[in-house]
């Protein structure tokens, strides 16, 4: 028996740039299609769309999408689906309101109860779902009628604003800058005196610096994760492909960073988002939590008999899944500065579209945190492109549907042929 | 004066790897009840699924001939035209459809596709009366017990004009009662001038109703007998007669004292809570021990091991459970495990793996702790453990980043059997570990099996394949019908006395 039974000593693998390339295929080919887009748009708007003022803009109205995307992935890699997000999202911004503007409650506080309010709500769903068995279609269907309606019965028709300005500054407000302004071209002056705007180059110094330290940061940890891969006798990718890929990943931040310091500098919400985001590719990719989503998406049963309580982990998703879309709606309100009737009506769609282009499955077990962040942008930075060319909203809707399913087909199409 | 309905000759059927019927021939006569009788896996299914086209013509070698003309069917459909009709052993009905829609589901009593209801309830009436069930054709199958279920297949059968009826082990699920109404109601159809094939493993049934009895072992006829030369010692003899290769690697039985004990352990089934499927079973493993449960499809065994491994199947579960003598908890999977139990699955691809993920992350997932600290995975540390474990069982592929649903049989069930050496357990239930698997991996399974007994844990091996269990294990129980109705040493264990055992539990059952 000594062929039968004897190792075949399998080399660990030498991973060559076409290995890594096509392991990553689908991650890159987001990136690219993503810069495309861009570039496309780039080009129909007269550059329009890299105008600083216009990219935090691309930025503010994305901001609640993503998000909720964050959560959903979480949902849809379980092999679940969420459709009360966007309701969730409406009505919790209308307590909100009710609470800083009619009750005069502290901002913080408020927020706190918010938030604390969606992890209930996601914790009722849950508990329908996880443990009474209702498929989660079903019960966020409901949802997304019972929290419609409590959103239009809390306001009474009404619409309730402006928010205490503490509030605001969630979605309208940027990072002070600390380290002070650096100006790089003098802008000329105007007849009283003072600076013309859109002349000269002003830049937010302590947005660079962040920049630059996150990119700092980022090929430290790449580095140091490359080193201990090659320590322990793996080795990782080709070194020429591990750096060009960090190398254009450093500049694209970079470049985004510049534009937003040439405006007003980091907006508050990008912050926040970008710490939720750092928090949820941590979860997905490092934490026994986020595998084991995973391993439920990919076989519930298996996973069961291995030892892990499916329901308890289903419950824990859809209370994340409520705290974040109570978060969106706190988002979403403080950008309108008002909470009404229609807040978060067809969110939800948006937030799903945004993940199944992002890759993730509908079946369950596959797909990315930046994937679903990276769909976002897909779909955000279409609406904000056709908005200013001037495309119709009719066209315009038919042309993110034709996307998101052209996205998907060609995904399965690449999975056949693998 | 023989009349030949149906001929097959030299039935020759191949799967990769594998020759599962090797020149069958098979000669029923019109109106007899022919029984086929074999171990699980002999082929009898696969033979029968040959007769009725679901092996379409061309994925096989050998000639049918069906009164008297050669066949050639390209699946069910024609096999049914010709009055061929099969009664697979896992029923066929639509539970939320009534008893008269299932019945002529896909031969519609319909015109231009319009269904005539007030024709197909007045023949299903005529047709229930036939097999003696009386129900209202309206009624849901999911309200009718499985005996009923089983009549209302036979009627479904009987509306095709059925000539030739096939029964795939149709007393499986059946309560002894049940059974023996079915047996008549066959008796019955035989006088009215009916061909019935019949597959049964119980030989008190084939005794009772068969005209002719054929065995098959290893996908070869052994023989047919006729009736009066039928006996108990005769079948078994054929159908287990094979010798004893030396296809099992030797060990030295290391055994120590008593690691796992089950006491009186009951079980009832999960949907039909009058239905007991564990009768009070007890055993216990010692250190060091490889311990076999055999027993026929449908005896309980996986039943038994997966209510033990956290109550993972069954209703109304009482028994108690004793790991290194101290009473354990296994009340869910986690505490199951936590209790120092692994369950290694007979179905690997619906319970065993996540088919869409890689190696690395299916060895972990049932002791993620040992990878991690307070809840976040050590990237190197897991890469490391599903290496070494890769290398241990000997799994075959490129790297541990292979999707699992890409690999082989064999290198399936080694991912399996690393995810609960993993674990690190000291009582292993394996479930036919080496199913579906060709007979290099299946040593290879059988020595990682020798070597874990080496190392002091206690192995439960559940297998269908009596030479599996006389070559590995150092004593063996035999389960039949949710009892346990024998023990034997290793040494003189044979499989005439397992199915010796099986058998008598049988004919006390049915007395």
């Amino acid at each position: 028996m000594s062929t039968e039974t004897s190792a075949s000593p399998v080399s660990a693998a030498k991973a060559t740039v076409q290995d890594a390339v096509r392991e990553n295929l689908r991650e890159y080919g987001l990136v690219i299609a993503l810069i495309a887009i861009m570039v496309f748009f780039w080009y129909m708007t007269n550059g329009v769309l890299f105008y600083p003022v216009n990219l935090t803009n691309v930025v503010l109205q994305n901001s609640y999408i993503v998000v909720m995307a964050l959560g959903m992935l979480l949902v849809i890699v379980a092999g679940h689906i969420d459709l009360s997000v966007g309701a969730v999202a409406g009505f919790i911004g209308a307590v909100a309101a009710i609470l800083m503007v009619d009750y005069d409650m502290n901002p913080l506080l408020a927020g706190f109860l918010c938030i604390a309010l969606g992890a209930v709500i996601g914790g009722v769903q849950g508990y329908f779902i996880a443990y009474m068995k209702i498929p989660s279609f079903i019960v966020t269907l409901a949802g997304m009628l019972v929290f419609k309606g409590l959103l239009l019965n809390v306001l009474s028709g009404r619409s309730v604003g402006p928010f205490p300005p503490l509030f605001q500054l969630l979605s309208a407000g940027f990072i002070p800058d600390v380290i002070g302004p650096l100006t790089l071209v003098a802008p000329t002056l105007n007849a009283s005196g003072g600076p013309t705007p859109g002349t000269g180059i002003v830049l937010h110094s302590t947005t660079l610096v962040i920049g630059i330290l996150i990119v700092v940061a980022m090929l430290y940890l790449a580095v140091k994760s490359r080193r201990s891969r090659e320590s322990h006798g793996y080795e990782a990718e080709p070194f020429v492909f591990f750096v060009m890929k960090n190398l254009v990943i450093s500049a694209i931040i970079l470049f985004l960073m510049y534009k937003f310091a040439s405006f007003r500098g980091l907006p508050n919400v990008l912050v926040v988002m970008g710490v939720l985001i750092a928090l949820f590719v941590f979860i997905t990719k490092r934490m026994t939590f986020g595998r084991r989503i995973y391993a439920i998406g990919g076989n519930v049963k298996a996973a069961a008999l291995s030892g892990i309580n499916t329901e308890r982990l289903t419950f824990h998703i859809f209370v994340i899944m409520g705290m974040l879309a109570a978060l969106a709606g706190l988002i979403y309100s403080a950008r309108l500065n008002m909470a009404t009737p229609k807040a978060g009506a067809g969110l939800e769609l948006d937030v799903i579209a945004a993940v199944f282009v992002g890759g993730a499955s509908a079946l369950g077990g596959v797909g990315q945190v930046t994937g679903a962040v990276i769909g976002a942008f897909i779909m955000g930075v279409m609406n904000n492109g056709m908005g200013i060319m001037g495309i119709n909203i009719d066209w315009q809707q038919v042309i993110k549907g034709l996307v998101l399913l052209g996205a998907v087909a060609f995904d399965l199409y690449n999975k056949k042929k693998a | 004066m023989s009349d030949t309905i149906l001929e097959m000759r030299d039935i020759t059927k191949t799967f990769p790897g594998v020759k599962a019927l090797s020149n069958v021939n098979l000669n029923v006569e019109r109106g007899e009840i022919h029984a086929i009788v074999g171990e699980n896996g002999a082929g009898k299914s696969t033979l029968m699924k040959v007769l009725s086209g679901v092996y379409p013509f061309g994925s096989y070698s050998g000639d049918i001939q069906f009164e008297g003309k050669e066949c050639r069917f390209n699946g069910i459909h024609d096999s049914e035209k010709l009055g061929i009709v099969i009664i697979h052993q896992e029923l066929a009905l639509v539970p939320m459809l009534s008893i008269a829609e299932n019945m002529f589901l896909g031969n519609e009593q319909a015109r231009l596709g319009i269904i005539d209801w007030d024709v197909a309830r007045r023949r299903a009436k005529e047709l229930l009366r036939k097999v003696g069930l009386r129900e209202d054709p309206d009624t849901l199958i999911t309200n009718i017990g499985t005996g009923k279920q089983q009549l209302v297949e036979i009627a479904k059968a009987l509306a095709k004009d059925v000539k030739l009826l096939i029964l795939d082990e149709p007393t499986a699920s059946l309560s002894e009662k049940d059974s023996q109404a079915l047996l008549d109601l066959l008796l019955e159809f035989k006088k009215q001038g009916m061909t019935a094939i019949l597959i049964s493993h119980k030989l008190n049934e084939v005794k009772k109703v068969a005209d002719r009895v054929t065995v098959i072992r290893d996908g070869q006829t052994i023989e047919t007998m006729d009736r009066e030369d039928v006996t108990e010692d005769r079948i078994i003899t054929s159908m287990v007669g094979r010798t004893m290769e030396d296809r099992y690697p030797s060990r030295e039985p290391k055994i120590g004292e008593t690691i796992f004990e089950v006491k009186d352990w009951s079980v009832y089934h999960p949907l039909h809570p009058d239905r007991q499927i564990i009768k009070g079973i007890n055993l216990h493993l010692k250190k060091g021990e490889v311990v076999g449960i055999a027993g026929l499809m449908g005896a309980g065994r996986t039943e038994f091991a997966m209510s033990v491994f956290g109550r993972a199947y069954g209703a109304n579960v009482t028994g108690e459970v004793y790991v290194h003598g101290k009473r354990a908890d296994t009340a869910t999977v986690g505490k199951a495990v936590a209790a120092g139990l692994a369950y290694a699955t007979e179905d690997r691809k619906t319970y065993g793996l996540n088919l869409i993920d890689h190696i690395k992350h299916n060895v972990t997932i049932a002791n993620l702790p040992g990878v991690s600290r307070s809840g976040v995975i050590d990237d190197m540390g897991e890469l490391k453990v599903a290496n070494e474990y890769r290398k241990k069982t000997n799994i075959r592929s490129s790297s541990v980043y292979q999707i699992t649903g890409n690999l082989s049989g064999g290198n399936q069930q080694k991912v399996v059997l690393s995810k609960w050496l993993f674990a690190n357990p000291d009582v292993l239930i394996l479930d036919e570990p080496t199913r579906g698997i060709d007979v290099g991996a299946k040593y290879e399974i059988y020595a990682i099996i020798n070597k874990l007994a080496g190392e002091g844990k206690g192995i439960l091996v559940i297998s269908s394949e009596m030479p599996e269990l006389l070559g590995i294990c150092d004593r063996i129980y035999v389960l039949n019908e949710g009892r346990i109705v024998g023990e034997l040493a290793g040494h003189e264990a044979s499989q005439e006395k397992i199915m010796r055992a099986i058998v008598r539990g049988e004919e006390k059952a049915a007395s």
